[in-house]
C-alpha cells in the first residue's frame, strides 16, 4: 500500500477510481480541494481523505472554441467547442471541470446555479490512460 | 493585510521609451530591448551615462518557451552596454514588468541603488496560435486548471459570465470597451492595432470590393461585433475583437532616487505609491467579479500616496480581456462594483470623459507583449503626464497617474500611481 499523498498524484488516483477527494485538517476541519498537503488555515500537517461529494451548481463557464492542445487531441476545438466552468460543491468547495449536458451553440440556454452532478471520463489508451473530472448538467 | 510602510526614500522616473508592438519577423528580444532603450534614452531631458546605471530588472514571462531562450537578464544587460552590473529577470506572467518596476523602486528605496534600469520584453508571434495558448496557459494552474479544458481566454470568459450572470451585463457591454479602445489606439503610432472598428470594418469593406466579393453590410459596431464571421467567438462570450493580440514588443524604464531626479529630468514623475498582491486559483475565490489581488494592491498604493481613487486623472488598466477593463475599473474603485460595465458606454472612460482609461489603446489595441506590457503602461501615463501624448492627449494639467497590471487570473497584481509634485 502506498502512502497516501495529498497531491496530484493522489488525487488522480482517487480520480481514476471514479472518486472526487478533497483533504481535511484533521485539527481545525477545513477541506481542501485539490488537496493540499498542509493546511494553510492553521498551518497542521495532519490531513485525511474526505470525499468532496458530487453534486454541486454551476458558478461560471465558458464555451471554448480556441482550444488547448489537450483538448484538441481530445477532439474539440473550433468545430466541436467544449464547455468548462468552476463548479461549487454541495459542501462549498469550488473546482474547475469540463461542462457536459449543455447546449454549446445556444450558451444563452446555459444557466449560472444550475444543478450539476460529477461523471467521470476517461481519455486515452493503455499507458495514457487518464481520468478526467467532468460535470454534467441535470 | 500588508502593513503600511513608506518608502524610505523616493523614486522617480525620469526616462521612458518602448518599441513598436506588433509582430516581426526576424526581430528577438534583444533587439526590441534596444530599440526600447534608445528611445528611453532620447527622453531623459538632461541626459544620462549608461555607465552610472545599478542594475537592471527585466520582467518576461517566457523567452523560455517562446524563443526557446532562458537566462535572459544578462544578454538583455550585455546588448544595452550594462555587464557586469547586476540583471534580474523578473517573472510574474503578465505582471512580470509591473513586478520589475518594483523591484526596482524597491532596489532604490533601500539605498543599494542609485540608478536603475527597468524593463519588459516579449517574443510571442514566433509560435503558432495553439502553442501561444499553451505557453499562455501555463500561467494558471497547469495541475488543476487547465485539464478542465480552461484557456486563458476561457477564464477571463468565466468572468464574464459570473458578471453577466450578477449584474446584468451582456456581451455588447464588453464590446463597447473594445470600440472605446481601439479608437485609442488609432492616435498610437507605437500600437500594433492601430485602427478604430469603423477602418476594421472598411477595410473589409474594401477587400470584398476589390475581389469581387459581395460587400458585407453591417449596421454599426456592434452589428459587425456581434457577427460571428467578421467577429469569431475564442471563448464565448469573448471574441476576438474582446482579446489583447499575440504581440512582440520591449520597455525601458529609467529610474533614478528622488534627490538626484533633477541632474535628469525638467520635469520627473515621482513614484508615489506601489503597492502588488497574490491570490488563489480563479475556483478557489468567493468572488469571480472582481480580483482581491487588485483590490489589495490599490489599497496599499492608495495608502502609500495618500491618492484617493476620485484624483486620478488618466490610468492604464490591464484590459488582456475587455471583461478585464470592466472589472479592473471597479476594482481600483473608479466605479462601484457592478457598475464598471456602463462606463464605456456613457463614454466616461473616453479620452474626453471624466476618467480617462487606457488612452493608450490599452493592451486590447496596442498590443499585450505580456513582460513588456506593465513597463509599457508606465510609457503612456509619463507621456499624458508630460503633455506628449498628441492627438491622444488628455485635457487640462495632469496631476495623478495609475497603472494596473495583472498576471494570470489575478494571481498577481500591482498598482503605481504616479505624481508631478
Amino acid at each position: 500500500m502506498t502512502e497516501q499523498r495529498f497531491n496530484k498524484a493522489g488525487f488522480d488516483e482517487k480520480l481514476a477510481s471514479h472518486k472526487l477527494m478533497a483533504s481535511r485538517c484533521e485539527e481545525c476541519g477545513r477541506m481542501y480541494l485539490p488537496p493540499k498537503p498542509m493546511c494553510t488555515n492553521c498551518y497542521s500537517d495532519n490531513l485525511e481523505w474526505v470525499e468532496a461529494g458530487t453534486n454541486g451548481t454551476l458558478e461560471a463557464f465558458t464555451i471554448v472554441y480556441i482550444a488547448s492542445t489537450a483538448m484538441i487531441e481530445a477532439g474539440y476545438g473550433r468545430e466541436n467547442p467544449h464547455c468548462s466552468g468552476i463548479v461549487k460543491l454541495e459542501n462549498g468547495l469550488s473546482i474547475s471541470a469540463q461542462i457536459l449536458g449543455v447546449n454549446t451553440a445556444l450558451p444563452e440556454t446555459i444557466k449560472i446555479g444550475a444543478p450539476v452532478e460529477a461523471v467521470f471520463l476517461e481519455r486515452g489508451e493503455g499507458e495514457e490512460k487518464k481520468t478526467f473530472l467532468a460535470f454534467d448538467v441535470k | 493585510m500588508a502593513k503600511f510602510r513608506p518608502l524610505s526614500r523616493g523614486v522617480a522616473v525620469v526616462g521612458a521609451g518602448m518599441s513598436k508592438f506588433g509582430a516581426f519577423p526576424g526581430k528577438s528580444t534583444r533587439d526590441l530591448f534596444v530599440e526600447a532603450f534608445l528611445e528611453m534614452r532620447d527622453s531623459v531631458d538632461k541626459g544620462f551615462n549608461p555607465a552610472e546605471v545599478d542594475a537592471l530588472y527585466i520582467g518576461n514571462f517566457s523567452s523560455d518557451l517562446f524563443e526557446g531562450q532562458g537566462h535572459t537578464a544578462p544578454i538583455m544587460a550585455e546588448w544595452v552596454g550594462l555587464a557586469p552590473k547586476p540583471a534580474v529577470r523578473v517573472e510574474d506572467a503578465c505582471a512580470s514588468s509591473g513586478v520589475a518596476l518594483r523591484q526596482g523602486i524597491l532596489a532604490i528605496a533601500s539605498g543599494v541603488a542609485d540608478i536603475v534600469l527597468v524593463g519588459g520584453i516579449e517574443k510571442m508571434t514566433d509560435l503558432p496560435t495553439a502553442e501561444v495558448t499553451d505557453t499562455l496557459a501555463t500561467a494558471s494552474d497547469m495541475l488543476y486548471e487547465i485539464p478542465a479544458g480552461f484557456t486563458f481566454p476561457g477564464f477571463y470568459a468565466s468572468m464574464a459570465t459570473s458578471y453577466m450572470h450578477k449584474f446584468g451585463a451582456t456581451p455588447e457591454s464588453f464590446m463597447k470597451v473594445g470600440i472605446k479602445n481601439h479608437e485609442n489606439g488609432a492616435l498610437n503610432d507605437k500600437a500594433q492595432f492601430g485602427k478604430t472598428i469603423r477602418q476594421v470594418m472598411d477595410d473589409k469593406i474594401a477587400k470584398s470590393e476589390a475581389r469581387g466579393l459581395p460587400i458585407p453590410v453591417w449596421e454599426n459596431e456592434i452589428a459587425f461585433l456581434q457577427d460571428a464571421r467578421a467577429n469569431p467567438i475564442i471563448a464565448w462570450p469573448m471574441r476576438l475583437f474582446d482579446c489583447s493580440p499575440i504581440s512582440d514588443g520591449a520597455a525601458a524604464l529609467l529610474l533614478v532616487s528622488e534627490d538626484l531626479a533633477n541632474k535628469f529630468s525638467e520635469d520627473p514623475l515621482y513614484i508615489l505609491g506601489t503597492g502588488q498582491a497574490s491570490d488563489v486559483a480563479l475556483h478557489e475565490r468567493e468572488n469571480l467579479t472582481g480580483l482581491r489581488a487588485a483590490r489589495e494592491a490599490a489599497r496599499q498604493a492608495y495608502l502609500m500616496s495618500g491618492v484617493t481613487p476620485a484624483d486620478i486623472q488618466v490610468a492604464e488598466v490591464h484590459d488582456c480581456f475587455t471583461i478585464a477593463e470592466v472589472i479592473a475599473i471597479e476594482d481600483l474603485g473608479f466605479f462601484p462594483e457592478g457598475e464598471g460595465y456602463r462606463a464605456a458606454e456613457t463614454g466616461v472612460t473616453g479620452r474626453t470623459g471624466e476618467k480617462p482609461i487606457n488612452t493608450s489603446g490599452g493592451l486590447k489595441s496596442k498590443g499585450h507583449p505580456v513582460g513588456a506590457s506593465g513597463a509599457g503602461q508606465v510609457i503612456e501615463i509619463w507621456k499624458q503626464m508630460r503633455g506628449l501624448a498628441g492627438d491622444r492627449q488628455v485635457a487640462g494639467e495632469l496631476e495623478f497617474g495609475l497603472t494596473h497590471n495583472v498576471g494570470g487570473t489575478g494571481g498577481t497584481c500591482t498598482v503605481h500611481i504616479f505624481g508631478r509634485r
